[in-house]
């Protein structure tokens, strides 16, 4: 047997650059494959943690009727939520563990010579915990500040960096649209979303002060979403339900007629994560087929050459004594070689693509053991498949004819 | 019972629809230990006759027994497995395996005879010893010249301690001194038990052997013993 494979390898070698060639249909489809998969293993699993990390038990209400079919209904004029809405909430719903109302917008903060566009937020004290965040240094504000209309802010990590560089924030006045407002919390850092945003480039504010001195809304109670939390990951179906029936019954809403609100949840947005990489899996399979049948043809080509041209080898070692399944098995060894080779090889190249990809583009990859494994596995069938006819070939010459080659 | 019996041995080459008639009903047998060169003009069949003989091709008609076993109706792996346990071949081309050393070359039949891998150096190094070519056992084919190459042939032929070993006009591509030099080896081997059938043209040749059958369009004309000139 090892003799068999030395052979194979001295005969692969003898001849270095075809058997590149040859491989490299086998390692261009293999490393294909490893590095899509790498690229979309690393994507859900991403937006796994980064739902994890907002969060899992989300509800977000969004004023306006729901989506259908995927084509968002105008909202009809007078289609808002509002901060009785997240109070009839907070004090009716039993499946729910907290109840944010919210108003957000782009807003410019200015440290002495300092300035810095963010994401502010004016909310409760409940968006701290619905949202997963943790204090890295001071407070949350509390709900009273909420109601009140206290000036503090709570800055995230980037603002905080951009703002204050390593000098401590808190208890340092900032402008905010010209009103002087006190830093009270810096927020713990947790870094971009999948898709590339920075989480920590953002702002909270009490409710009542986004309301009355930022963003001056047309209709003073309207809020532009309510973020809930249902009590555990088990009650998010019944949490949907009720918060559904409460703002219904709070419209006096007949059955059969439309919401003008929209519940989404999370566990959906996990869910289409998941479908969509399903979809992606669907035709990497495809592509890999293709590429590895193209790349297994490849190797059938070469090995029917070789054949052909090693005759008179083949005679030869008929001649003392090799039985045709001697000479089958050692065509077939090398078909094997060099498709389980092209694969290895497709898997390094696979595995730096995907390194190259995360330090170029920022994707994060996973390389799974799994598809390591299957693509190994793969270009070995795809070797036997595609090398057994060659092999069978050889292993019928006759001994004289074969010895007469030229 | 003699090592090679042929009973009218018949074997017909088909060309478009002439049939040629390469062997016409060839009979012989020779004993163990016997030193026997097959004579003749081109095309005259001993090729042909050699391939039959070292089981390489069947005949269309006759009888072929090899050490009291009859050929015919074997299948292609029995008669794999007698070439390698009972023949040794030389081939005037040599035919040695171009991308391998003269030892794996050696060592080639006794990976087809699975022998274990710790054996069949040491024996595949007497083997090239006893052909006088120890110090070039790492040497590719290309590297060694026509003389060394059959010695190194002659080696592959003596490593599966076959008793047979079947020559067909070993020294037709070599030099005169070269030539002497292969035949006194066949000679010792000879005497060293082995049974040698070797087809030559050249009856200086053919004065090594004890023994000569001379072929003509497929028939043997004379089978002629007498005293081998060593
Ligand atoms: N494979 C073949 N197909 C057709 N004719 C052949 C074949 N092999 C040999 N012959 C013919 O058979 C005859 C005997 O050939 P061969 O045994 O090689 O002669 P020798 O070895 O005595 O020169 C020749 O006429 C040759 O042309
Ligand atoms: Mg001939």
């Amino acid at each position: 047997m090892f003799e068999l494979l030395r052979t194979a390898i001295r005969s692969l070698a003898s001849n270095k650059a075809r058997s590149l060639l040859t491989m490299l249909g086998i390692i261009i489809g293999v490393a294909a494959v490893i590095a899509m998969v790498a690229i979309g293993a690393g994507a859900s699993r991403s937006i796994q943690q980064f739902i994890s990390g907002v969060g899992a038990n989300i509800l977000i209400i969004m004023p306006g009727a729901p989506s259908v079919g995927g084509v968002r209904q105008q909202a009809g004029s007078g289609a808002t939520l509002t901060t009785e809405d997240a109070e009839a909430l907070r004090d009716e719903a039993w499946t729910l563990a907290g109840v944010a109302p919210e108003v957000f917008g782009r807003v410019q903060l200015v440290y002495g010579s300092m300035n810095w566009s963010t994401m502010v937020t004016g909310s409760t004290e409940d968006i701290f915990s619905i949202r997963e965040w943790r204090i890295d240094e001071g407070r949350f504000f509390f709900d009273e500040e909420a109601r009140s209309g206290a000036k503090v802010v709570v800055i995230g990590a980037t603002v905080a960096k951009n703002l204050f560089g390593e000098e401590s924030a808190v208890g340092k006045v900032i402008r905010v649209r010209n009103a002087p407002v006190e830093v009270i919390g810096v927020l713990a850092a947790k870094g971009q979303t999948p898709w590339g945003q920075d989480q920590d480039d953002t702002a909270f504010v009490p409710f009542a002060t986004a309301q009355r001195s930022l963003f001056r809304r047309g209709i003073a109670n309207s809020v532009q979403r309510i973020t809930v939390a249902a009590v555990d990951g088990d009650s998010i179906p019944e949490a949907e339900r009720e918060v559904s029936a409460i703002l219904r019954q709070r419209r006096r809403l007949e059955d059969g007629e439309e919401s003008d609100f929209d519940v989404r949840n999370m566990a959906e947005m996990l869910d289409a994560a998941a479908q969509s990489t399903r979809v992606m899996s669907l035709l990497l399979g495809a592509v890999a087929s293709v590429s590895l049948l193209v790349g297994g043809i490849g190797i059938m080509n070469i090995m029917l050459v070789s054949v052909t041209e090693r005759t008179r080898e083949i005679g030869i070692r008929m001649a003392i004594g090799a039985r045709g399944s001697d000479i089958r098995t050692q065509f077939l060894l090398e078909a094997l070689l060099l498709s389980v080779a092209g694969g290895i090889l497709g898997i390094g190249l696979g595995a730096s693509a995907s390194r190259v990809i995360t330090s170029l583009l920022g994707w994060p990859t996973v390389i799974s053991a799994g598809s390591v494994v299957l693509a190994f596995v793969f270009s070995a069938l795809v070797g036997v498949f595609f090398g057994f006819y060659p092999a069978w070939k050889a292993s019928l010459l006759n001994p004289i004819e074969a010895l007469r080659y030229e | 019972m003699s090592l090679i019996e042929a009973r009218g041995i018949v074997k017909v080459y088909q060309t478009g629809d002439v049939g040629l008639r390469a062997l016409d009903g060839v009979s012989f047998a020779i004993e163990r230990g016997e030193f026997v060169s097959i004579m003749g003009h081109s095309g005259s069949g001993k090729s042909t006759m050699m391939n039959i003989l070292g089981c390489l091709d069947v005949p269309d008609e006759g009888e072929y027994e090899l050490d009291g076993r009859s050929v015919g109706g074997l299948s292609g792996d029995d008669r794999a497995r007698i070439r390698n346990t009972t023949i040794g071949f030389v081939f005037q081309g040599f035919n040695l395996l171009p991308r391998a050393t003269a030892l794996e070359n050696v060592e080639l039949p006794l990976v087809y005879a699975r022998v274990p891998a710790r054996e069949r150096r040491p024996r595949a190094l007497a083997a090239l010893e006893r052909v006088g070519l120890s110090e070039r056992t790492s040497h590719r084919p290309n590297q060694l010249s026509g003389g060394q190459q059959q010695r190194v042939a002659i080696a592959r032929a003596l490593v599966g301690e076959t008793p047979l070993i079947l020559a067909d006009e070993p020294t037709g591509n070599l030099d005169t001194a070269t030539s002497t030099e292969i035949m006194e080896l066949f000679t010792s081997l000879n005497r060293a038990d082995k049974t040698i059938v070797l087809v030559t043209h050249e009856p200086d040749v053919a004065a090594y052997s004890s023994r000569t059958i001379r072929f003509q369009d497929g028939r043997v004309i004379a089978d002629e013993r007498g005293a081998s000139r060593v």
